[in-house]
């Protein structure tokens, strides 16, 4: 193993994770709710499209416009690092439904359970993010270094 | 209250995903290359993320109410099943054939839109629009299997 000392971002990386924390206190604190972005999306998203019996919470709706105005918000004040992408289309559509049915059908993603289930010790979360970080691990190191 | 608790807490954790360097896929999935040039940032966000987060789900426990007044959801499900670690398995796939997860995809969607990179509407706005239709495609034919 070799660490790529030239892109590690300790600080700035720390500190954002500290931020994401903050972020899920605040939901968590204010409003109750675990801030698990699978399901704040799913929500509004069922509601208007698969007619679930789901109701778009207008709080979901608000968390998704805070995440999308994020970027505009930090562009006042720095510029905004690259969105560096190495795959085609058809990648990033398999990509999006693989990880949109697998967020659902495990109940969670990398900020419900990874962030907000192993802040409170939850096996069943510890288990996901095993699963979800084990099938990442060999993915990229099948198209890597196998393909 | 809880919708501005809401916008606030969104804009707080995409914040901190630019901040992290976690919305430009290239870095997420450095880290998940662990046989090439290795960039362990991830793992920092997550250790910085959990180290707070635990002493913030710990106060959180013992309150019965929000700030706005709705009661307090935290999760009580301890199932361990199939679909759990499928779902993981399935998912993490995807993170690592894209380097997209939902949030920092939707963060760099919110750039796309305002065309603040020079790219346009392009990979964020496919992806989302795909995780979107993986998600709807499970609840509405995949559940509880």
């Amino acid at each position: 193993m070799t660490i790529d000392w030239i892109h590690f971002t300790p600080w700035a990386s720390l500190l954002g994770g500290l931020l994401l924390a903050l972020a899920a206190g605040l939901y968590l604190f204010g409003h109750g709710r675990i801030a698990g972005i699978a399901g704040i999306v799913a929500g509004p998203v069922n509601a208007l499209l698969a007619r679930t019996g789901q109701r778009a919470e207008a709080h979901r709706l608000a968390f998704v416009g805070g995440l999308l105005l994020a970027p505009w918000v930090w562009q006042v004040v720095l510029p905004l690092p690259p969105v560096m992408v190495d795959v085609g289309t058809p990648a990033l559509v398999l990509a999006g439904l693989l990880v949109g049915v697998g967020a659902r059908m495990g109940n969670g993603c990398t900020s419900g359970h990874g962030v907000c289930g192993l802040s409170r010790f939850s096996l069943r979360s510890l288990v996901n993010v095993a699963a979800f970080m084990g099938a990442g691990f060999v993915t990229v190191f099948v198209l890597r270094h196998v393909v | 209250m809880g919708s501005l608790i809401g916008f606030a807490s969104g804009l707080l954790f995409g914040l901190g995903l630019i901040l992290a360097g976690m919305t430009n896929p290239a870095k997420v999935k450095a880290f998940l290359d662990l046989a090439g040039a290795w960039d362990p940032s991830l793992a920092l966000v997550m250790g910085g993320a959990i180290a707070l987060g635990m002493l913030l789900f710990a106060r959180a426990a013992r309150r019965r109410l929000a700030w706005s007044g709705a009661p307090m959801e935290i999760p009580t499900d301890r199932t361990i099943d199939r679909r759990l670690v499928l779902g993981g398995v399935l998912f993490g796939i995807g993170w690592g054939i894209g380097g997209f997860c939902p949030g920092p995809a939707l963060v760099a969607l919110g750039a796309e839109l305002g065309a603040a990179q020079n790219n346009g509407l392009g990979s964020a706005a496919i992806f989302v629009a795909a995780m979107l239709a993986g998600m709807v495609l499970h609840d509405k034919f995949l559940v509880k299997g």
